[in-house]
């Protein structure tokens, strides 16, 4: 029994681990501000899952397991709404977001760019 | 060992963040650089066990900062001003003092040592005294609270006097046509953005009841007043985001907040009168109840409220001083 | 001592989220990319202070995890509340 527990917890957690490294790369490399967060957002939900899952079998029946379950639920609850948040803001400025063949689409350039694109 | 080397990473992506904060010119970038930056001093500090310090820069960092900063900065340009002249100037009085501090680091006794002289002078006292005075489990809330309850006097005063400076400088200006609720203070907010409208609002009684966690939780685990009233505070700041800033103020005016920064001082210091008036010295606690254990944990339990109360009152003052320019 | 390396495996792996988070960051190139790396690592932070409170078995300290997972977004929010009020400003500066 403990060890099944054991190995549930390790699977769930080097999951969840390859998740967060999924997402960091996506988050690095995708073309846009709408691409990368699309990665971010995605395996931000699914690692906290895992993780925090794979820790509350580690905890057992505990405090520490009912204070893992409220960070996972404030986790599901705000991870999703800052997204929300973040491309609004990106839609808001005017950020297109067509990705038009080219790469980088409107979101090319330096620092300015954004600023440029909100008149 | 695996502290040092987690230690080490997250110092040099402190470093990394820090440079680049000074290097960029867009202070909205600088803005969102240093919530990063405010991260990493939180998991250093946990990483070094000192949980009531990383518990204080989360509270901070993790909302109200941002906050204020984004207020502020929608009262300014958004680019920060050239300035080319003495560079060469500063960068030689900087070298020279880096070099200065890294010479002096050749002293310092090793990380966690336990003979360094820190650990022998009175930390050992506090260490065996808190149990048998105070019965609570929490050291740091034992010094901060009575050992050493002047320094943190005074530190509620610096608090209180910071709060006072930043609405006299914020209301000596006219009423200017922008900030973060600009165009129009009463009505807006994040009202019709229905996903974090109905979020924000059921996070907003968990963020002031974790709040109060955090506060009379402060003698058994991490936490205190400061934190509290800097968590409460985002909970209220969370609400005046979604709701308008007017809908904020409605719930707690001006003149309560105020109050509130006063308040938690006088708190404060009338526990330090009253021990002098029951005969003990200026914050001594044990004479409030007749058993000192018990007087100890009601004296802290009071100028913890001070605290929070203070705290909270100021930081709302101040958003609402940066985030409402309305013409008065 | 298995659990130990596996709190460790996955430590490592959001460590190195955040590195990549940080480059992002200071690459950009809009602000929103900034601000999209400011709050992926909120919730790197989150799950590294939860991961190493059990490495170090101190589960009491879960608290700070939970302040971050309670009000980091609350930055995020005013970011998009910075951005609206500034977009309606100037659409009604070009309107008058």
């Amino acid at each position: 029994m403990e060890l099944t527990l054991d190995i549930l917890s390790f699977v769930l957690m080097t999951t969840g681990g390859a998740f967060v490294l999924i997402g960091g790369i996506g988050a690095l490399r995708l073309p846009n501000v709408y691409t990368r967060l699309h990665a971010a957002s995605l395996t931000d939900t699914m690692a906290s899952i895992l993780i925090i899952a794979g820790i509350m079998l580690q905890a057992g029946f505990s405090l520490a397991a009912i204070k893992l379950l409220a960070i996972l639920i404030f986790l599901l609850l705000t991870g999703p709404t800052a997204s929300y948040a973040i491309a609004n803001a990106a839609l808001l400025s005017g950020l297109d977001p067509q990705c038009d063949g080219s790469t980088v689409g409107a979101a090319d350039g330096d620092d300015e760019s954004g600023e440029e694109l909100r008149s | 060992m695996i502290e040092v080397v987690f230690g080490v990473f997250l110092l040099t992506l402190l470093v990394i963040t820090a440079v680049a904060v000074v290097r960029t010119e867009n202070l909205f970038v600088a803005v969102m650089l240093m919530s990063i930056f405010s991260l990493l001093m939180a998991a250093n500090f946990f990483i070094l066990d000192a949980a009531d310090v990383a518990l204080t820069e989360a509270a901070i960092g993790a909302g109200i900062t941002t906050v204020i900063f984004l207020g502020a900065l929608a009262l300014t340009a958004q680019r920060e001003k050239r300035s080319p002249n003495g560079r060469f100037a500063t960068l030689g009085v900087i070298s020279v003092l880096a070099a200065l501090m890294i010479w002096a680091t050749f002293d310092k006794p090793r990380l966690g040592d336990p003979d360094a002289p820190v650990h022998q002078h009175v930390a050992p006292w506090y260490l065996e005294q808190t149990p048998e005075l105070m019965g609570i489990p929490n050291v740091v809330t034992a010094v901060l609270g009575s050992f050493r309850g002047y320094d943190t006097l005074g530190e509620v005063f610096v608090v209180f006097a910071a709060c006072i400076g930043v609405l006299f400088v914020l209301s000596a200006g006219q009423g200017l046509d922008r900030g973060l609720f600009a165009p129009d203070p009463e009505s807006e907010g994040l009202r019709h953005h229905l996903i974090p409208k109905v979020v924000g609002r059921l996070l907003v009684p968990f963020i002031v009841l974790f709040g109060l966690y955090v506060q009379f939780h402060g003698e058994y685990g991490p936490g205190g007043g400061f934190q509290a009233g800097a968590i409460i505070a985002t909970g209220v700041i969370l609400y005046a985001l979604l709701e308008g800033e007017a809908s904020a103020l409605n719930a707690l005016p001006r003149s309560v907040l105020l109050g509130m920064v006063v308040g938690g001082a006088l708190l404060y210091t009338g526990v330090g009168v009253a021990g002098m008036l029951l005969g003990g010295n200026f914050l001594d606690y044990s004479v409030l109840m007749s058993d000192p254990v018990i007087g100890q944990q009601v004296g802290i339990v009071l100028i913890e409220a001070g605290v929070g109360i203070t705290v909270c009152g100021s930081l709302l003052s101040i958003f609402h001083a940066f985030a409402a320019r309305e013409a008065r | 001592m298995l659990d130990n390396a596996i709190y460790l495996v996955v430590s490592i792996a959001i460590l190195v989220t955040m590195g990549l988070a940080m480059a992002r960051a200071i690459l950009g190139p809009t602000v929103y990319d900034r601000v999209l790396a400011a709050n992926v690592f909120g919730t790197k932070t989150v799950l590294l202070l939860s991961v190493i409170a059990f490495l170090y078995g101190r589960p009491d300290f879960l608290d700070l995890a939970l302040t971050y997972a309670l009000i980091n977004f609350v930055g995020i929010l005013a970011v998009l509340q910075f951005f609206q009020s500034r977009s309606r400003t100037e659409a009604k500066e070009a309107k008058d």
